[in-house]
């Protein structure tokens, strides 16, 4: 095991590597911040001296030599536009979008799980058939509209919820959460609702498939035969042989909630990682980009290494030191 | 002084009449607006682009200020005058407070100046504003003397754009230190409480504005930063907000009709125009119908410039594609601006006349061109380029629509990639305008930064050079109007419509809307 976490970790550093390269020549390739970000009147000789001031006078190559040998050191550059540094923009916008990607997957599993197991167990009874049905809503209506929708009926028809951002956050170790008062829980639950849509829908499918495929084996004719009450039988037997690719989705889709919530952050007014990931976009924030995705690239590559490792434990067969790559 | 005593008659009258009002809602003691974009930091020099300025100066005071019609007005300097040609005398306001109760002397003003050149790794510095002054005196605390290299009538412009801080509390600050509020002392009407980035500004009243308490209402005003339309405007309609800036033009019909709502409306500085390239042989993008190279440059010649612009039925784009939230433009800048030319009037829709014209310059079967167009930058834009093109293709001009997001269009536009290309322009005066637009480019100068057409009329040049060497605002202002009337006579460019800035509101407030497109806390008052 330790072996196997050591040789991921190095597959690691290289992924980074080449995934910095591609958004620095990306980035470059786009255009100049200092053509967005300067004044309209400023004149030439302004525009010469922004440019060089930013360090983007230098040839590329040269450029990403510096920053990565500052990267090396643990220095990502600071934000041109907020000039302060990249990777402290990101930590400080982190725990607002973790919050609600906990959430709403939280939500998607805690529901997701027994409703697609009871839509397996009776997919021909009239809530199978209605769960699927709304399975089928969940996945097709586009984030964007639901979002509006709740916004619309619960907040500016009901009054029952605040219409957008986030409440009032309080220190929990060290970081700044919003779901310890109510204020804050009623903040969140039309954003996290919205976000959790789909990924409930897929749960549920998910999980029904692998019910209605374990129900037809052997072990469980075995398991009924032997007299093992309902609950057991469904409760264990079939419920630890279907997680492995509930699981692995799971894994997959909080993921990337965290790196693309930004439909859901931008409708919500939620300060996370999302918005600025686009505010940087829209000006060319280069170290902003870089550094945002190394951060999502490592999350991805932990998220992974977490599903692993619960497959292992799920699956004995499973060895890890086999689950390459 | 005659003129100064009757302002002080008038405020007073006004405050008078405002504190009975004021009475009467004290439950309105907070007031909350959604900003259209992100504040990137609280540090007053650091960016010059208009959300971080708009923050600023809830905050901050300068020495010179613009009024809601963009005209200059008097800020923390109460009057000012030209003692020479090369030297400007301000006289500052006495008894001005900072937030931390600090006396306002000529030593802020002095720290202030020199700041911006100080902060080198700024995407969009000040330095521009302050470039021109080459030296400083104080003459007693409450006197400064500003020297400029060359007679410099755009000075005080220029200082409109620099934020006054204290010295006390700003010397040796990094943007950290006014982003956490340690830094961002200032004298404007609210003090800096909270700074959230990309969530809220959160202030609350100085007592001590010297702009009297009319000019700040509320206890407490929250700017809210919303980028989303429609986070914005449902956060006003859910009553999380009492006030929005930036409404797109599809709700700005429904916002109107609702009785609990207030709509506010002011022409924007902002005007449309479309830069057209007149000094290569071969343009980008431009051809006969089957896509062969022309045998000259269309654009050379100012029957078919002219042409081009009466095909274009600026009433439809104002009534159809802007939902009447615009007016069609024959100036470089709207109305209420500085160097605005009542006697120019927008081109009339006349298609057969272009057709003439087309065919009299040796075009009778039109040619293709591209229209190049932003897509995330002004309001409606892609929708504008696409009626002006539909417009072109029926006097015969075949007309592609190429739209990206500004941080791609920008960049490509400067490096000379366009022959036909949308631009929206704000300006403080009609000559600053045609300095950036249709100046002869001159890097020295700094004349014709953004002349993309490189139109050039030596006579304009002249006249340009002159107003900006001539300190009495009258003269000025006349030759202005000259250099932009001789200029548009040549169709340089081809104007489409001043936007219209739009604020909504609960309807037991108020706001004076600004042309410069600024929403100021202090501008709101219960009403």
């Amino acid at each position: 095991m330790p072996v196997f976490i050591i040789r991921r970790l190095l597959q690691s550093v290289l992924v980074l590597f080449f995934m910095s390269l591609v958004v620095f020549v990306g980035v470059y390739a786009i255009g100049n911040p200092v053509d967005i970000l300067i004044n309209p009147q400023a004149d030439q000789a302004d525009i010469a001296r922004a440019i060089a001031a930013l360090g983007l006078d230098k040839p590329l190559a040269q450029q990403y030599l510096i920053f990565l040998k500052q990267a090396l050191a643990g220095d990502l550059g600071k934000s041109f536009a907020y000039d302060i540094p990249a990777i402290q923009l990101i930590l400080e916008r982190m725990p607002a979008t973790l919050e609600l990607a906990l959430l709403a997957t939280g939500m998607a599993v805690l529901l997701g799980i027994p409703l697609g197991l009871w839509a397996g167990l009776a997919p021909d009874s009239w809530p199978g058939k209605l769960i699927m049905a709304g399975s089928i809503l969940g996945f097709s209506l586009p984030t964007f509209w639901v979002g509006l929708m709740l916004i619309m009926v619960f907040a500016v028809e009901l009054g029952w919820l605040p219409s957008n951002g986030r409440g009032p956050s309080t220190e929990l170790l060290g970081v700044a959460v919003s779901f310890l008062s109510w204020e804050g829980i009623r903040h969140l639950v039309l954003p996290a609702v919205n976000l959790a849509l789909f990924k409930l829908s897929l749960i549920i499918r998910l999980t029904r498939a692998g019910t209605r495929e374990a129900l037809l084996q052997d072990y469980v004719k075995f398991a009924r035969a032997k007299g093992l009450s309902n609950a057991r039988v469904v409760g264990v037997h079939v419920l630890k042989n279907i997680m492995i690719p509930i699981v692995t989705v799971i894994g997959l889709e909080f993921g990337s909630v965290i790196a693309f919530a930004i439909v859901t952050e931008s409708i919500f007014a939620w300060p996370g990682m999302g918005k600025l990931i686009i505010d940087s976009i829209k000006v060319l924030d280069r170290p902003v980009i870089v550094a945002y995705l190394l951060v999502i690239v490592s999350l991805f590559i932990l998220i992974n290494l977490a599903v692993d490792i619960v497959y292992s434990l799920l699956d004995p067969r499973v060895r890890i030191s086999e689950a390459k790559g | 002084m005659v003129v100064q005593t009757a302002r002080f008659a008038v405020t007073g009258l006004i405050c008078a009449a405002l504190s009975l009002a004021g009475t009467l809602s004290a439950a309105a003691a907070e007031l909350r607006i959604g900003l259209a974009a992100d504040v990137t930091s609280l540090d007053p020099h650091f960016l010059n682009v208009a959300p971080n300025n708009n923050a600023a100066w809830q905050i901050f005071d300068a020495l010179v200020h613009v009024d809601a019609n963009a005209r200059l007005a008097p800020g923390l300097a109460l009057s000012w005058r030209a003692i020479d040609p090369t030297t400007w005398e301000f006289k500052l306001r006495k008894g001005v407070k900072f937030h931390d109760g600090s006396d306002f002397t000529a030593e802020d003003v002095m720290f202030s100046l020199e700041r911006p050149a100080t902060l080198a790794a700024s995407p969009g510095p000040f330095t521009g504003f302050v470039k021109p002054i080459a030296a400083k005196k104080i003459i007693d605390p409450w006197t400064i003397q500003l020297k400029t290299a060359a007679p410099y009538a755009m000075l005080l412009h220029d200082l409109n754009s620099i934020f006054i801080v204290s010295k006390k509390a700003a010397a040796g600050a990094a943007t950290e230190d006014f982003n956490s509020g340690k830094a961002a002392v200032g004298t404007g009407p609210y003090k800096l409480v909270r700074f959230a980035r990309g969530e809220r500004i959160e202030l609350a009243r100085n007592d001590a504005y010297w702009g009297g308490p009319r000019r700040a209402a509320w206890d407490k005003v929250t700017l809210r930063i919303l980028p989303a339309d429609s986070a914005r405007i449902a956060a006003l309609l859910a009553g999380d907000l009492d006030a929005i800036e930036n409404i797109p033009t599809a709700d700005l019909t429904r916002l109107k009709t609702n009785a609990n709502f207030r709509l506010e409306q002011k022409v924007s500085w902002r005007t449309m125009l479309l830069h057209l390239d007149q000094y290569r042989d071969h343009p980008p993008g431009l051809g006969d119908k089957s896509g062969k190279q022309l045998a000259k440059n269309p654009f050379k010649d100012a029957r078919v410039r002219l042409a081009m612009s009466k095909a274009i039925n600026r009433r439809a784009i104002v009534e159809r594609v802007m939902e009447g939230h615009a007016i069609a433009a024959g100036n470089l800048v709207s109305p209420p601006v500085f160097g605005h030319v009542d006697a120019l009037n927008a081109e009339a829709y006349d298609p057969e006349t272009a057709k003439r014209l087309l065919a009299e310059a040796g075009f009778p079967d039109g040619f293709a061109l591209t229209l190049h167009a932003p897509n995330d930058r002004y309001v409606n834009d892609e929708q504008v380029a696409q009626a002006v093109a539909q417009m072109l293709a029926r006097v015969g001009i075949q007309t592609k629509v190429e739209t990206m997001p500004a941080s791609v269009y920008f960049a490509k536009a400067r490096a000379g990639e366009f022959a036909f290309a949308l631009l929206g322009w704000g300006s403080f005066s009609g000559d600053l305008a045609l300095r950036a637009l249709l100046a002869t480019a001159n890097a020295d100068k700094g004349y014709g930064a953004w002349n993309w057409g490189r139109y050039s009329n030596p006579k304009v040049d002249a006249l340009l050079e002159q107003g900006f060497a001539t300190l009495n605002e009258t003269k000025r202002e006349a030759l202005a109007r000259a250099a932009a009337t001789l200029a548009l006579k040549d169709v340089p460019l081809i104007l489409l419509h001043h936007q219209l800035a739009s604020w909504a509101m609960k309807k037991d407030i108020a706001y004076s809307p600004r042309t410069d497109e600024y929403t100021f806390a202090r501008d709101f008052r219960p009403n």
